[in-house]
């Protein structure tokens, strides 16, 4: 089969690349963008490590196939900082000690960045609700959950 | 074994004539392609045995969700966001907006569709269990034209369905007739959120008439809807003797056959004392 030519926006910026059709998504972000801030956990749409912001919604980019995402626009962990300025849920993150080994930390970004987009201020029950499919194996999840919430409430007390 | 991604195809037409077109042409070699979130898992399994695909998630025509005085249409690309974020229908069908939720986390609830969770013909699937019990129709489209067809008659055994190789699921129909029944919903798995489900039960009762609609999930080869069952709640008989005829569990890395009857039978009676 030959392959596509698609454009997508990454980040901001209009892309074209020529893939083939049933790529995964995952893998034309990591090795034809080079943006390999996004990983790859279990490829099987049950870990969240490789979520990213497809059109605004958050999604497994292992399960998106190339062509699917032709015309589309993508957000990725490389986009969420401003220039040399940490965004305020990384900045929250290092805070509260939200990353360990950091596998995990690109897809929670991703999946708090679109909470955080519709919800600005999600009760615990909403923060756990968002963060269901994306797993970490180091940190217990407790200060991932504290750091959104830290994110969320930058002027509160904290916890 | 991982799939060797240079030997499939897939085309992505943007309207449903052109998508009908190709699946006329097709003679049964195209494989129609949705969200993705079941697929793309069989790929990486190196488990598909398609290797041409039809995306059909730029076809406007599949989307959206129209209310009428009979019924509810929903396109079959309404996704488990669309089902959760629309007021109207989450009052009207609360076990549908609870299957959503239940299903997969964000990521998978934005891609994942109602039709695509029906044609997947899963017995473990989420919403078909919800879908049955409010007697939903499914609208099956080709070249040639449309037919309506109940969804409890689509699934004819473990992973086959009633869509001929030319045809796609293109709408799904809520008769608007179950405002006077309570709903109950219960997905039993083994973590609350993202598990494959052990058992499903999805259940409307109505006091007033005593009617009831039952319908079960992972617990035959096809989504149940179990009439015999809700023949006997009417007559006041033994619903988890009825109950147990008509389910057929099996042992699976999930559960055991066993366990699933026990569950089964414990949700119906918590479905009927509610």
């Amino acid at each position: 089969m030959p392959k596509a030519a698609i454009n997508i926006t990454v980040n901001g910026a209009a892309r074209s690349v020529s893939v083939w059709p049933m790529a995964r998504l995952l893998d034309v972000i990591r090795e034809e963008l080079g943006l390999t801030g996004t990983k790859e956990g279990c490829g099987e749409g049950e870990c969240g490590a490789c979520a990213i912001l497809l059109d605004g919604r958050l999604t497994n980019s292992c399960l998106v196939p190339a062509l699917q995402a032709d015309g589309a626009a993508i957000t990725t962990i490389e986009g969420i900082a401003r220039g040399e300025k940490l965004a305020p849920i990384q900045q929250a993150f290092l805070e509260c000690g939200g990353a360990q080994c950091g596998i995990c930390t690109p897809g929670m970004i991703m999946a708090a960045v679109s909470l955080l987009a519709e919800n600005a201020k999600p009760s615990e029950a909403e923060i756990r609700n968002a963060l269901a499919g994306n797993l970490c194996r180091c940190t217990g999840y407790m200060r991932i959950f504290e750091a959104v919430s830290r994110a969320s409430r930058p002027e509160g007390p904290q916890r | 074994m991982r799939a060797h991604i240079p030997s499939y195809e897939m085309v992505a037409p943007k309207t449903l004539e052109e998508a009908l077109t190709r699946l006329a042409e097709g003679r049964g070699e195209w494989r129609i392609f949705a969200g993705g979130t079941d697929l793309m898992v069989l790929l990486e399994a190196g488990k598909l045995t398609h290797r041409r695909f039809l995306s059909v998630w730029r076809v406007q025509e599949l989307r959206g969700i129209t209310f009428a005085p009979q019924f509810v249409t929903l396109g079959s690309l309404t996704t488990y966001t669309d089902v959760l974020r629309h007021e109207m229908l989450r009052r009207e069908f609360p076990l549908l907006a609870a299957a959503a939720a239940e299903t997969g986390g964000v990521a998978t609830q934005n891609r994942g569709t109602l039709g695509g969770n029906i044609v997947n013909a899963s017995p473990a699937a989420d919403s078909p269990p919800a879908l049955l019990v409010y007697d939903a129709e499914v609208e099956l489209t080709s070249a040639r034209g449309s037919r309506w067809l109940p969804l409890r008659e689509f699934h004819t055994g473990y992973k086959t369905t009633q869509l001929r190789a030319d045809e796609l699921l293109a709408r799904i129909r809520l008769p608007r007739e179950t405002a006077g029944f309570k709903p109950y919903y219960r997905k039993v798995g083994t973590r609350k959120a993202q598990a494959i489900s052990k058992v499903c039960f999805a259940g409307l009762r109505n006091r007033a008439t005593g009617e009831a609609r039952i319908a079960l999930g992972s617990v035959a080869p096809v989504p149940l809807r179990c009439l015999k069952t809700e023949a006997v709640v009417r007559q006041g008989g033994d619903a988890a003797a009825a109950l147990a005829r008509e389910i057929a569990p099996i042992d699976d890395m999930r559960s055991t056959a066993a366990y699933r009857l026990r569950v089964a039978q414990n949700l119906l009676k918590e479905f009927l004392d509610a």
